[in-house]
């Protein structure tokens, strides 16, 4: 078994980060923290390279083509947020929590990695209930009354809904214990997409609903969304930027696994019903509240909702050029959501305000920060060259192709408001006048707002961010294969 | 003889979430959620021995020690720390609370249909009951202010999730069931810590004071 330590690298990486944040000084421990991200989006590719003479099964472990895709968003948007987050923390003044606050990311990304390398689905469930444990602390880091309630909301909320998805995960054991399976192997995932023909499709078309409905939750779509804005505008920017950019899209991946097992039992048309309703909902409530939006970490967390809404669209249009395009959006979204955040999070740093209206005319006053906020924000918007141009219009071109073009319509005209919403916040925080009266927000403690200087170390990683952006829109280069590969797993379950 | 343990430990089951509805006290809450800690480790125990199955018993000695020592040991914590007895005004009151339980309950027999058509085994008729539980759960954590009985809603509805499987499947796999109990014990740690900062920053625990973020 000499293919195996790329399965085991996601976990001994970010694990051992942890050990050696708790251990050693501050510094060290963030660049271990930056390495062990770098690691996984490494044995992503490592294991993009191996999987192609099929999947590598070890233990309760297992890697395919998804796998492989999954692994290189979480390592690339956990690159990008740990190395902003060793400037974040630098910035921060309370040095004694960082240490609680280094291992404790280095644990998320961790149950991230264990959530996708995952062959049971009770495993997969145990993964991503323990995200939510882990990043409570991360959400409620500053211990204000507004994290803290955040926080509370977060995990009651996240509990609730996940706890659905357990009663979904039951049902489809109970459906593999009928059709003669026993043990753990019952609710592996190679197994159940073996025994698909044997299970009862009453009990599978209970289990769907409640495992959409309860990873849903998790995955940010309405109506259950409501924790969202608030955890994520709470949240330190870098664990904001890997909530975000990847931990959204890991619960969506667990609607993805179980889709392919569903739609063998009972074909395509159930779960598209149940995820248009909620990618319709999401978009619209998203578009919504982008409009009359004052703060803009939470119009960045709205625009997750909006993403998330479109990832579903794409999911419920289903086909090989949709779900290619849905994973294409899922690694561009997370870049380019992982930078805005970033960003945010140098933004607040240096005017001590989240407000939308106590950041005017940035442009003029930190070029560089500007310009790279500005840019993940044309990102967002789906501007070419950057990638979710090309996802946007592949979701949009599947969705016509599959006769869907009513909802195709409705999606858009959403995605439409929500993009001039985010485009006037946008072009006012970049080049409107800089506010006449330079009032510092009187709630936040920043005492030297507006005296700290940038330092360009800390564009860095947003830099790089955008180019691979804007990269994966221009061309997937050897992408192209492993997606190819990634979507063929989940429309046909091998 | 088996079955009628098991009917009585599903009968206990039921009434303690009842119960839960019931009654205001927050130490009468941890109480009753005891109770139901030993009526659902009672069905694991008994669905055991039925089975002579030894990886159930492990999930029963799991589930047991969690739901009956454990955390009723972190509530009493919380409760000691947040120096607050009752729940002092439910969304709901409790007569209405009542009624809704009953017709939670009726849902549950109509929802749990394809669970109990499929599955080979006669417990599986009694699976409804750990849906009405489930049910009554998210009532409680919807319509109670105080944090800690959000807390027992939270556990209410896992007991009640955790029945089902006992109950339509036999028990899910040791391995998963360890998993699970590991996440719950974290959250219950998590929510504790929690309740102690809202305590801290609102200077009590009536969700009704969270309302610092609204859009």
């Amino acid at each position: 078994m000499t293919r195996t330590p790329a399965l085991y690298l996601p976990l001994a990486a970010p694990v051992a980060a942890a050990v050696i944040s708790a251990l050693l000084g501050r510094r060290t421990a963030a660049w271990a923290g930056v390495g062990a991200a770098a690691s996984v989006l490494a044995a992503g590719a490592w294991l993009a390279g191996t999987v192609r003479g099929g999947p590598i099964v070890a233990g309760l472990l297992r890697a395919d083509a998804l796998t492989a895709f999954m692994l290189i968003v979480v390592g690339a948007v956990a690159t990008i947020a740990c190395w902003a987050g060793v400037h974040h923390l630098a910035d921060e003044a309370a040095a004694a929590t960082d240490r609680r606050y280094l291992i404790l990311v280095q644990l998320f990304i961790t149950a991230m990695s264990l959530a996708v390398l995952a062959d049971n689905l009770g495993l997969l469930w145990v993964a991503v209930e323990a995200t939510t444990i882990v990043t409570a602390f991360l959400v409620g880091h500053r211990r204000s009354r507004a994290s803290v309630e955040a926080a509370w909301k977060y995990v009651v909320l996240c509990s609730v809904g996940i706890a659905i998805a357990f009663l979904g995960t039951a049902c489809v054991y109970a459906a593999a214990v009928a059709a003669g399976a026993h043990g753990s192997a019952a609710l592996n995932w190679t197994n159940l997409t073996g025994q698909a023909a044997d299970l009862d499709p009453d009990l599978m078309r209970l289990a769907a609903g409640l495992l959409v409905l309860g990873f849903g939750t998790k995955a940010g779509l309405a109506p259950m969304h409501a924790w969202l804005p608030d955890a994520h505008s709470q949240a330190p920017a870098p664990v904001s930027a890997l909530m975000s950019g990847v931990l959204l899209s890991v619960a969506f991946y667990a609607i993805l696994r179980y889709k392919t097992i569903t739609d063998a039992v009972l074909g395509h048309g159930y779960t598209r019903t149940l995820l248009l309703v909620a990618a319709l909902a999401s978009l619209a409530v998203a578009a919504a509240l982008l409009l009359a939006q004052r703060d803009y970490k939470r119009m960045l967390a709205y625009s997750s909702i909006e993403h998330m809404g479109l990832v579903a669209l794409g999911t419920a249009i289903g086909g090989r050029l949709a779900i290619t395009a849905v994973l294409l959006h899922v690694l561009g979204h997370g870049l380019s959501k992982a930078v805005a955040f970033c960003g945010a999070g140098q933004l607040v740093t240096a005017t001590g305000s989240s407000r939308l209206a106590a950041v005017r005319g940035l442009a003029a006053r930190y070029p560089a920060l500007a310009a790279s906020f500005g840019l993940a924000l044309l990102a967002l918007l789906g501007l070419p060259p950057f990638s979710l141009f090309a996802s946007e219009l592949g979701i949009a071109r599947a969705g016509l192709a599959a006769g869907q073009g009513w909802v195709i319509a409705a999606a858009f005209a959403l995605v439409l408001v929500a993009f001039a919403a985010v485009a006037r916040h946008g072009g006012r925080i970049l080049l409107g006048p800089p506010d006449p009266t330079p009032t510092i927000d009187p709630a936040a403690s920043a005492p030297t707002a507006g005296a700290i200087r940038l330092r360009p170390a800390a564009i860095t990683p947003l830099v790089i961010g955008l180019v691979a952006a804007a990269a994966l829109g221009i061309s997937l280069g050897p992408l192209q294969e492993l997606l190819q590969a990634a979507a063929t797993t989940i429309l046909l379950g091998r | 003889m088996t079955d009628q343990l098991l009917n009585l430990a599903c009968g206990l089951f039921l009434l303690t979430a009842v119960g839960v509805l019931w009654r205001r006290e927050l130490a009468a809450l941890i109480t009753l959620l005891t109770v139901q800690g030993v009526a659902l480790a009672g069905i694991a125990v008994l669905l055991a021995v039925d089975q002579r199955h030894a990886e159930t018993a492990g999930v029963a000695l799991a589930v047991g020690i969690l739901k009956i020592a454990v955390l009723p040991y972190l509530l009493r914590r919380i409760l000691a720390r947040v120096p607050e007895a009752r729940e002092t005004a439910p969304l709901v009151n409790v007569a209405t609370s009542l009624l809704a339980a009953a017709a939670l309950t009726l849902l549950a027999y109509a929802a749990a249909r394809p669970l109990i058509d499929l599955a080979p085994s006669p417990t599986a008729g009694a699976a409804p009951v750990g849906i009405a539980v489930m049910l009554i759960g998210f009532f409680l954590a919807a319509t109670r202010r105080r944090a800690i009985s959000q807390i027992v809603g939270v556990l209410l509805i896992d007991n009640g999730i955790a029945a089902v499987a006992f109950l339509a499947t036999g028990g899910v796999p040791l391995l998963v069931e360890l998993g699970v109990s590991a996440d719950l014990l974290l959250a219950v740690l998590v929510l504790q810590v929690l309740t102690t900062r809202l305590h801290a920053a609102f200077g009590g625990t009536d969700l009704d004071d969270l309302r610092e973020l609204h859009d």
